[in-house]
């Protein structure tokens, strides 16, 4: 390959912002950090005594080794898996760096389902709940997210207009708002909201109450996000908008916000994940949302772990989806930017 | 005395005006007529208030003395009147300050839309003229990050006149620009001079002065130093700060 064209696609290899074309040998690339790295591992592997635990029994029986030394199997069974992750260190960084990628997200989630499977779940009592957990519990907890997420949004953005406003009255609103709400745990939120606002006369639905709490904490997160993304837009923007003779409102929705948006996805699509699983608290009103299933369900015979572990498994799919949609939304705001 | 017809309105007229960024008076009671189709260059060192004088017209900074008269129009904090002036006078700043989110195209048909209330097609077919008159259509539908500095402030030229504008106000349109590209700014601007258009410049090219002002006025320490037609001001400037600043300048060019 001609060298102008091997640089290129080397640059071209990675996203990031900061890959430049100096090709400084990868870490573990050298055997000064590699081998005592895997040495490393090998002791700590020793030390912990993995020869006793699942992993390490399993290997022993796979081996066939005698189990009359344990001390001995502990140390066969911690070099054999040292080596095995080297090995592996060492094919997975030959790969492409997409691949490189897949691979470790493949080898990690198999890790964690490996653990899972640990538990000697009965997957047949999984399957006879999962039907419900998902029609039932699933539907309520992304209807309350979303109805939540896009209030927050709504009052994200007038907060931030709020904060950035010269109106005294709205910035004190505003501030005092994302103290309060910023300040005070959450489940206290619900519970002031489900349980405070009887005694003024108004009885709020647990439902109703829930998408309260987790709207008006959200919001005052992400005004401070809006603000700051904002803030982050030069003045000169403002003035060329004005300039041209547009209106205050028209500048900000037209020009101001959309250049903002690139700063404000990122952190909001963290709120968006983070307020998904925040749902679960709604089940202390008594919602029936996926949380409060899984609790509830697995009680009748005791299979609390294999509920918890589903509904973990979903709330952490519908993440990724959100985290994926995250990733266009960024490219779409992104993409004047591209050279 | 009858009416004065609309022809001896001034373009701008500023009658003793000041203005005071804290302790610092960055206008010092300062009057400044320009007629309609005049070329004025502001000349002066940084700190001068040649900024600060051109950005007082279209409201962009206010002052706290004296009044800014543009087409007849006595500009206050009103947003109706705030809004008129605007409506009559365009803008070129030194940071190009073209919308990064839009395309060439939309930078300059979505103020179109949004002010002048122009149909998508309209804004669409107003947009190219004027793309085309700064020689820039092809670009149309690339964005502003796309093109060089030159490109870039000939494309907000463009977004500006194509508000259609009576005067022009230029802040310093050459200086954030590599020296291969001034020329083709500079190209533009005599283009416009040559059509008419009421122009005021704050610039240190003084070159560009010579070939196309009218008049060309020295600013330090927020007051007008000295003024007149290009020929008599590089010629024998009165003044001596005129001369050391002329020095530096011509030095440099």
């Amino acid at each position: 390959m001609p060298e102008a064209a091997m640089i290129r696609t080397r640059a071209q290899a990675s996203t990031s912002p900061f890959a430049d074309n100096v090709d400084y040998p990868s870490l573990l690339g050298r055997p000064i950090v590699f081998l005592p790295a895997l040495a490393l591992l090998f002791e700590a592997l020793r030390w912990w005594n993995f020869g006793s635990s699942a992993f390490g029994r399993g290997l022993i029986g796979l081996l066939h080794l005698s189990g009359l030394n344990p001390g001995a199997d502990n140390v066969i069974v911690s070099a054999i898996a040292a080596l095995f992750v080297g090995f592996n260190l060492a094919v997975v960084m030959r790969l492409r760096l997409r691949w490189q990628v897949y691979v470790v997200w493949l080898e990690l989630a198999g890790l964690i389902l490996v653990f899972f499977y640990s538990f000697n779940l009965s997957f047949e009592f999984i399957a006879r709940k999962i039907g419900f957990l998902i029609s039932q519990g699933l539907v309520m907890t992304l209807f309350i997210s979303v109805v939540s997420i896009a209030i927050a949004s709504a009052l994200a953005l007038l907060g931030a207009m709020a904060k950035l406003s010269s109106n005294g009255i709205a910035l004190g609103v505003a501030n005092f708002y994302t103290s309060l709400f910023r300040g005070v745990p959450l489940l206290m939120q619900i519970y002031l909201i489900y349980m405070g606002l009887p005694q003024l006369g108004y009885v709020v639905d647990a439902v109703p109450a829930g998408i309260a709490a987790l709207s008006l904490c959200y919001g005052a997160y992400m005004t401070e996000i809006f603000r700051a993304g904002i803030e982050s837009i030069p003045r000169g923007q403002w003035e060329a908008a004005r300039a041209l003779g547009m209106k205050p409102r028209s500048t900000l929705l037209r020009i101001i916000l959309p250049q903002a948006m690139r700063v404000i996805i990122p952190p909001t699509g963290n709120q968006f994940i983070a307020m998904l699983k925040d749902s679960s608290l709604v089940s202390v009103v008594g919602v029936w949302e996926l949380m409060y299933l899984a609790r509830t369900e697995g009680q009748s015979e005791f299979r609390h772990v294999e509920m918890m572990i589903t509904a973990s498994l979903i709330y952490w799919l519908f993440s990724i989806l959100l985290e994926l949609i995250q990733g266009r939304i960024e490219r779409y705001y992104g993409r004047a930017h591209v050279r | 005395m009858a009416a004065p017809m609309s022809a001896e309105i001034p373009a701008i007229e500023i009658r003793r005006l000041s203005k005071w960024f804290g302790a610092f008076k960055a206008l010092d009671d300062l009057d400044l007529t320009v007629t309609r189709g005049e070329r004025l260059v502001i000349c002066g060192p940084s700190g001068s208030g040649k900024s600060t004088l051109i950005r007082t017209i279209n409201a962009l900074e206010g002052f706290d003395e004296g009044e800014v008269v543009v087409e007849g129009v006595r500009l206050t904090r009103e947003p109706v009147v705030v809004e008129a002036v605007r409506r009559r006078v365009g803008m070129v700043f030194q940071q190009f300050n073209l919308f990064p989110h839009l395309t060439v195209l939309e930078n300059c048909a979505q103020p179109l839309r949004l002010v002048r209330g122009l149909k998508p097609p309209e804004a669409r077919e107003r947009a190219l003229h004027y793309l085309a008159k700064v020689r820039i259509p092809e670009q149309a539908d690339k964005f502003a990050a796309q093109l060089s500095g030159g490109q870039q402030q000939r494309v907000a030229i463009a977004r500006a006149l194509a508000m259609e504008p009576s005067v022009m106000l230029f802040d310093e349109p050459t200086s954030a620009l590599d020296p291969e590209m001034v020329k083709e700014v500079l190209d533009t601007l005599v283009q416009l001079a040559v059509e008419g258009m009421t122009m005021v410049v704050v610039t240190h090219e003084m070159g560009f002065a010579r070939q196309v002002a009218d008049r060309v006025m020295f600013m330090d320490a927020g007051r007008i130093v000295e003024q007149g037609p290009p020929e008599e001001f590089f010629a024998n400037p009165r003044e001596e700060r005129t001369r050391a600043f002329l020095r530096q300048v011509l030095r440099m060019g």
